[in-house]
């Protein structure tokens, strides 16, 4: 036939599996698309072959469609995980066996993995490990190709899919729906290539920016004019944890859930798309040594953060130096007023 | 007998597997397995008290807010924290979008799909039925997928993200509210109220809130038009009635702000629904039994317990716990809070069934989602812009406490104790902790497993679409369940 039937008849088959996870990632990705995600799937031939929370497929259904593609028998574009993989007790991964087999999600994913064109991690857990890894690290955690910022992980660190990519890691805690079904249908088309990436897996279309970019509390970070306490308006770096401008990400240049981001709705960013943020304590202050925050702006020279910060603090507005430590804008923007003149703005 | 053995069991939020036992096409014993363990409890040990509203929502995504809330009301416990009115409110609209987001979800991408199942094919009703709630290419499910959204648009104005967001305190919310974002939560509940009198009822939710009784339900199965009215008439022809019979006894830690701004909309307590006795909620008298699960220790209360995998254990089969509550096996979930609350259809239509049933469960939580949606509307109405979203206070250095909230599955409780500003025990039990409990030290099975005891297979073994809805008609959460 045509060339544009053959164009209109390729998909795109997906199986999405959860190691250990929360479904968090997947609860992102149904909030994606304004016809909804399933719509925009199809849009671009992308078929859920199976996904854990979404397909009617169950038990032995299920079975037979892993084992067609674990024998080639069936072809698969994309293996989908969500999740820490556990290798708990003793890598064996018994922490986690695949209901009716017997057998780990560890082991499913090694034999199913080798036979995907591409294997994508949706989430920093199955990126990096995430939360689970945390001390004591009960599961014996790792990611698919990363152990922390380790390269290795469950698949090892020479693993490639069929079409030449290592696994494509959607970090982020949860990570923006965007994020996710944008990966996807950037492989489905055949635009993401390994140049797309950064050193950590992760697409850069959203890894080349930092979370601090965009930010609604911009004007009180360049004047040092920080929260005090949660609800403040103010910069939320120097005093309560927030790392964003140290984290990677475009949050603060997309809208979450219609509008929101972390630092928008008053708390910090915790770094969420960095492998082992999860190693961090006492996420709700920001660690100091002598008075100054240890994480500074990620490739910003301390000398110069120091002296900026001085000047700018000098030189913060009445304004912004009240509004930062308050919940709402006590002081609107207006021009200085001098004596015998009318105020506002104009 | 035959023994057949049910997984991965999908649509249940995390993976489950059943042993059944059948005899003459009929279960005659159950097993109900936990297949996940990662071991939040132990991660949230030796942790400064503030990082419980990092780690706890991520146990779960499907219900991050009320794990949030949890860890919240536990800390609020023994600080002595009171929130600030405005972040009450936030806080109980958040909790509620995502009550409703995974009340329709599951009714939408969980529940229905089954009955597209090829087993009911040959039936008069299919056609429209599978046209309609096919998995992933069901018609309902695109037109739910956008509501859905827009409702969680909730989260990004109160919480910044769902899931996972830390806005949520002892002392309330970290955004304050102004009147552009009040106005918006008011636009965001029209568009989802249009959605539920459109679609889900077809019918004023006025009228929905105004039935008594089990006549207009059964009114509205003839008339209705909405996808309710499908699932009832469902569950009519099928005799979904008569399946999944409960354990009994439902349970409510009791349920957002009330109308006033006085007591909770939903009530807690206990129900029996054989006496039709409602009994007062004591915390003091829940206890965990790991009999059967792979990990160490005895049976007792949540408080004293300490969570360390065994995977040896003899005996044990599943990573849960058995929750008992004076020994007892009881249900959770939107029928268990609409029983103690009294709602006047679900008490009526339990006691028409003789204890809770499929439909019972899927009716609640469709009921549920009127009940709510409504006190949602004066919750925003209340919103004072300018006033706090959020107390002050120290965290406290030590003592111990109990966060008790209802999530959309049921009753969720987190146990904690803090030494010098350190966490030293955390114990959670999730509301599927309860309904997919194992067998007890006494022998005595968890409320699902006993609940399929006696089901008729129809010849078609594990795949026998009365296996999926019983197991569904709770709207499991596995990846709680053990956490």
């Amino acid at each position: 036939m045509t060339a544009v039937s053959d164009v209109t008849a390729k998909r795109f088959g997906v199986v999405w599996l959860q190691a250990g996870a929360c479904g968090g990632c997947t609860m992102a990705f149904l909030d994606h698309g304004r016809r909804g995600v399933f719509a925009e799937l199809e849009s671009f031939g992308i078929d859920l072959l199976w996904h854990p929370s979404l397909s009617e497929a169950t038990g032995d259904e299920v079975l037979a469609i892993l084992e067609d593609i674990a024998e080639g028998r069936v072809a698969l574009d994309a293996l989908v995980v969500e999740g820490t993989i556990l290798t708990a007790p003793n890598g064996t991964g018994r922490f986690q066996l695949l209901a009716g087999t017997g057998t780990s999600l560890l082991d499913w994913i090694r034999r199913l993995a080798p036979k995907a064109r591409h294997v994508v991690a949706v989430g920093s857990c199955a990126a990096y490990g995430g939360l689970p890894v945390a001390s004591p690290d009960p599961g014996e955690g790792v990611g698919l190709q990363f152990s922390g910022g380790d390269r290795g992980g469950a698949l090892g660190a020479a693993h490639r899919g069929a079409a030449g990519l290592p696994v494509v890691n959607v970090a982020g805690c949860a990570p923006h729906p965007g994020w996710i079904v944008e990966t996807l249908i950037a492989l489905a088309t055949g635009d993401l290539r390994s140049t797309d990436l950064d050193v950590l897996g992760r697409p850069k279309f959203f890894a080349d920016h930092l979370a601090h970019h965009g930010c609604s509390r911009n004007e009180f970070y360049e004047f040092k004019a920080s929260a005090e306490t949660a609800s403040d308006r103010g910069c939320l770096m120097e005093h309560l944890g927030c790392k964003a401008t140290q984290a990677v990400g475009d949050c603060n240049q997309r809208t979450w859930n219609g509008s929101g981001s972390c630092t928008d709705a008053g708390y910090a960013c915790i770094a969420c798309t960095s492998p082992e943020f999860e190693r961090a304590r006492g996420f709700l202050q920001t660690p100091k040594v002598a008075g100054i925050p240890v994480g500074l702006p990620l490739d910003m020279p301390k000398a110069w953060f120091m002296a900026l910060a001085a000047l700018s603090k000098s030189a913060t507005p009445k304004r912004v130096r009240l509004n930062a430590v308050k919940d709402h804008v006590v002081v609107p923007p207006g021009r200085i007023r001098r004596a015998g003149t009318e105020g506002g703005e104009g | 007998m035959n023994r057949i053995v049910v997984g991965p069991f999908n649509r249940v939020e995390g993976d489950l597997e059943l042993r059944l036992d059948v005899e003459d096409d009929r279960v005659v014993a159950a097993r109900v397995t936990t297949p996940l363990y990662r071991g939040f409890e132990q991660i949230l040990i030796g942790r400064p008290i503030g990082d419980a509203l990092i780690v706890a929502p991520r146990i779960c995504g499907i219900c991050s807010v009320s794990q949030s809330l949890a860890a919240a009301a536990a800390l609020a416990s023994f600080s002595g924290t009171v929130p600030a009115a405005n972040g009450a409110l936030a806080t109980a609209l958040a909790h509620a979008s995502e009550n409703l987001a995974d009340h329709l979800s599951h009714f939408y991408l969980f529940f229905m799909p089954d009955f597209a199942r090829a087993q009911y094919a040959g039936e008069s009703w299919y056609g429209a039925i599978a046209e309609r709630f096919t998995a992933i290419r069901g018609r309902a499910s695109g037109e739910f997928l956008p509501v859905r959204s827009r409702l969680l648009e909730v989260m990004g104005l109160v919480a910044g993200k769902w899931p996972h967001s830390l806005a949520f305190r002892a002392g309330g919310t970290t955004r304050a509210l102004d009147l552009g974002a009040k106005t918006r939560l008011r636009a965001i509940l029209t568009d989802v109220r249009d959605f539920a009198e459109r679609v889900l009822f077809a019918a004023p939710l006025e009228t929905v809130l105004a039935w008594e009784g089990v006549e207009p339900l059964d009114a509205h199965a003839t008339d209705g038009r909405g996808d309710f009215a499908r699932f009832l008439r469902l569950a009519d022809t099928l005799g979904l009635s008569g399946l999944g019979r409960g354990p009994g006894t439902v349970m409510s830690y009791g349920a957002h702000p009330g109308p006033n701004g006085e007591g909770p909309l939903f009530a807690a307590g206990l129900y029996e629904t054989g006496s039709r006795t409602l009994l007062p909620l004591e915390p003091a008298r829940i206890t965990e039994d790991p009999s059967h699960s792979w990990l160490a220790g005895e049976a007792g209360p949540p408080a004293r317990a300490e969570t360390q995998p065994d995977i040896d254990r003899a005996g044990a089969y599943s990573w849960a716990r058995a929750p008992r509550y004076a020994g007892r096996t009881v249900e959770v979930g939107a029928v268990a809070r609409q029983l103690v609350a009294g709602h006047p259809v679900i008490r009526a239509l339990v006691a028409r069934d003789g204890g809770t049933s499929v439909t019972s469960r899927v009716a609640a939580r469709l009921l549920e989602v009127a009940a709510v949606l409504r006190a949602m509307e004066t919750w925003v109405d209340r919103l004072a812009p300018g006033e706090p979203f959020c107390t002050g206070g120290g965290e406290p250095t030590d003592g111990s406490g109990i966060g008790l909230v209802e999530a959309a599955r049921g009753g969720l409780g987190h146990w904690m104790t803090v030494r010098g500003g350190r966490i030293t025990r955390y114990q959670i039990i999730a509301p599927t902790t309860w309904n997919f409990s194992p067998t007890d030290g006494a022998g005595v099975p968890g409320p699902l497993e006993r609940s399929l005891e006696g089901l008729r297979l129809a010849g078609l073994g594990a795949r026998a679409a009365a296996v999926q809805h019983v197991v569904r008609s709770f709207d499991p959460c596995m990846v709680c369940t053990a956490h």
